[in-house]
């Protein structure tokens, strides 16, 4: 089967996230409440609107770092400038999030245009020194003398004395999109134990994240795709070959913005707030773990390590000793005692010392990230020879099998 | 008149005058092969034809235009192709992945926004990039990464891109460098392919003899930045500028 001008793996990839997604609030709930595991559920609205916004953030990342292998610091820039566009709105327009997340992307986009214009005058260790201090600057600028626009420390946020003209008597007085309220939940089954939240607010941001992973699909097929990832092989032999990467790569990097814009907007969307801090450098970096950790330059690789990272951020850092305590209560006390102490170090406020432990294991024994480790687990399973040119293959160039899944 | 005319051209690295009044007059649809002792100032003249180094007089005119001042992208889009002493490749893509994008770059110029197309569905690039994998002798690799293929195969595959955006020039630095004789013949064998098949001018930079002798029609002798002599691969052979150059005393 082939839809929307993808090949049929494509296309069978493409439905296999569709499904992923929008199960998710199933999936992610797989321990009854109550039960001692019941911790590591994460099909709670809160979390899921952050996986997907945050992989919409790590797809657009990947399309400038995974594929022309520049690697940006200061992508939370765009994130904060979409997050300030649709408060904005918010305060002058009403609380519909159609008027806002548009904007948002294309604001972030000229954003982009300007910094990167800048920035890619050079590769390698200059351009992302030059991408850190821009969303610095923007940073430090948002605290500072753009605290009109921004509302410094406070954060941006909706006043009653706001004008929001298009306000009308009986909408939601909350982020909505035409009346679909994004806090609210639509659905909220018990079977047997297992309770499942299905949130407006994480399907607003799924389908988002559906389409633009559908895009950014789009890319990795297409001539400009090739260009990209020409780039980050050779661009030496590119620019002899007659190719201009500038504008490539310049292209890239608004597109990329615009998805970090998109991701900044949405976050505004969930919860009518937007702060400076959105546009560290800690933001910006992790970002990039998220990319290395998932796999750069594949297409599934920075979704997987969004949701890896913001997992760890909030579940593994939830694991009190009362938890801890409830799981090793059966163990003669001197043991669970012992192992309670070895588990502060890694879960609870020390998360972040597993997630770094995590990090190196991959980036040393997997350097194409988690998709690296799926498919060499795939291949365990299926010792077939690489099918090589069959005949309805003859006419078509096989994906080089580092973007393929 | 020439399709490469280049005209007093010098070029000074601080203290080294590297070329001093080089003329040189490449005619169109031969083998011009420009020679030298270590340090003559060949790889610097190359240079100067790609828009990689601008010199710091002279011209440099390519059927009829100037390329000085010109990007590299902007001359090979003019028409001349090049290839390096080290194949430059795009060593994370498939063979056939390299050729394409040749056969884009030719297609489309030297930017085009074209997110929504897919690679897949470009038929007639397709094609074009499989005829030429055939010319080469290559297609049956064209699945195969390119940082996997021997040191003559990526000699071969870089002519092919090359060749896949019809240059009217190529230039070659050293194609032969390194490699051992049985490639060296190899590589021989497919430029005078190439030559036959096809109209296009080559400029080639070489120290072997044994490559200059058996492919150029002309010949031009570069000594400490300046042409010695110009003339047949016959005429050179004898003569004695040319022993005092590269042996240092007439012999």
């Amino acid at each position: 089967m082939k839809i929307l001008g993808l090949s049929a793996k494509d296309t069978r990839f493409l439905l296999i996230v569709i499904f992923l997604t929008l199960a998710t609030p199933i999936l992610l709930q797989p321990f009854p409440e109550g039960s001692g595991l019941a911790t590591f559920n994460a099909g709670y609205p809160d979390l899921m609107q952050r996986f997907a916004i945050f992989g919409i953030f790590a797809i657009g990342f990947n399309i400038l770092f995974g594929l022309t292998g520049y690697l940006s610091f200061g992508h939370a820039a765009f994130l904060g400038v979409g997050s300030y566009t649709v408060v904005w709105m918010y305060k002058l327009l009403d609380y519909n999030v159609v008027w806002g997340l548009p904007l948002a992307v294309i604001t972030s986009g000229i954003f982009a245009l300007l910094i990167g214009f800048v920035s890619l005058r050079r590769s390698g260790i200059y351009f992302s020194i030059l991408t850190l201090a821009f969303a610095q600057m923007s940073y430090n600028l948002a605290y500072s003398v753009l605290t009109p626009i921004t509302n410094g420390e406070t954060g941006l946020q909706v006043y009653s004395s706001d004008s929001q003209v298009l306000l009308g008597a009986s909408e939601p007085t909350t982020p909505h999109f035409f009346g679909i309220v994004m806090r609210d939940n639509f659905w909220q089954p018990n079977f047997g134990g297992w309770q499942f939240t299905f949130n407006n607010g994480y399907y607003f941001t799924a389908i988002i994240a559906i389409i633009v992973f559908y895009i950014s699909l789009r890319i990795f097929r297409s001539p400009f795709g090739l260009m990209l990832r020409a780039i980050k092989t050779n661009q030496t032999r590119l620019n002899y070959t007659g190719i201009n990467t500038r504008p490539y790569t310049l292209a890239a990097f608004v597109i990329s913005g615009m998805y970090a814009g998109l991701a900044g907007g949405l976050m505004a969307a969930m919860d009518p707030l937007a702060g400076a801090e959105r546009m560290q450098w800690t933001a910006s970096g992790e970002v990039v773990l998220m990319v290395i950790l998932g796999g750069a330059g594949t297409l599934m690789g920075p979704i997987l390590g969004a949701g890896f990272i913001k997992y760890f951020e909030n579940i593994f850092s939830k694991i009190n000793d009362q938890i801890l305590q409830g799981w090793f209560s059966w163990m003669p006390d001197w043991l669970s005692g012992l192992l309670i102490e070895i588990s502060h170090f890694f879960v609870g406020k020390s998360w972040h010392l597993t997630l770094g432990l995590l990090f190196m294991l991959v980036v040393i024994f997997l350097p194409g990230g988690l998709v690296e480790a799926g498919q060499r687990i795939a291949r365990l399973f299926k010792k077939k020879p690489p099918e090589n040119g069959g005949k309805g293959s003859d006419h078509h160039p096989q994906p080089a099998p580092h973007v393929a899944e | 008149m020439g399709i490469l005319e280049v005209k007093g051209v010098g070029k000074r690295f601080g203290g080294l005058q590297a070329l001093s009044d080089v003329n040189l007059s490449v005619a169109e649809n031969t083998v011009h092969a420009i020679i030298g002792p270590n340090g003559a100032g060949k790889s610097t003249l190359l240079n100067c034809f790609v828009g990689k180094l601008i010199p710091d007089t002279g011209s440099v005119m390519f059927n009829g235009e100037s390329v000085l001042g010109r990007k590299p992208h902007e001359i090979n889009q003019m028409g001349i192709s090049r290839v390096f002493q080290t194949p430059e490749i795009f060593t994370d893509l498939t063979v056939m992945e390299n050729v394409m994008i040749s056969c884009f770059a030719h297609r489309d110029g030297a930017f085009r926004l074209h997110p929504f197309e897919t690679v897949a569905h470009e038929t007639d690039i397709i094609e074009q990039a499989e005829k030429m994998l055939l010319d080469v002798n290559m297609a049956d690799k064209r699945n195969m990464h390119a940082a996997s293929l021997s040191r003559g195969d990526k000699r071969r595959l870089e002519m092919a891109m090359c060749l896949a955006q019809e240059p009217r020039l190529l230039l070659l630095d050293e194609p032969t460098a390194g490699m051992a004789r049985a490639d060296t013949n190899n590589t021989i064998d497919l430029l005078k392919e190439i030559k036959e098949k096809r109209d296009i001018t080559m400029a080639i930079i070489e120290h072997d003899m044994h490559v200059v002798f058996s492919l150029a029609e002309r010949i031009t002798v570069l000594a400490q930045g300046t042409p010695l002599v110009e003339d047949t691969p016959e005429n050179i052979k004898g003569h004695p500028k040319v022993k005092e150059a590269y042996l240092g005393e007439s012999v």
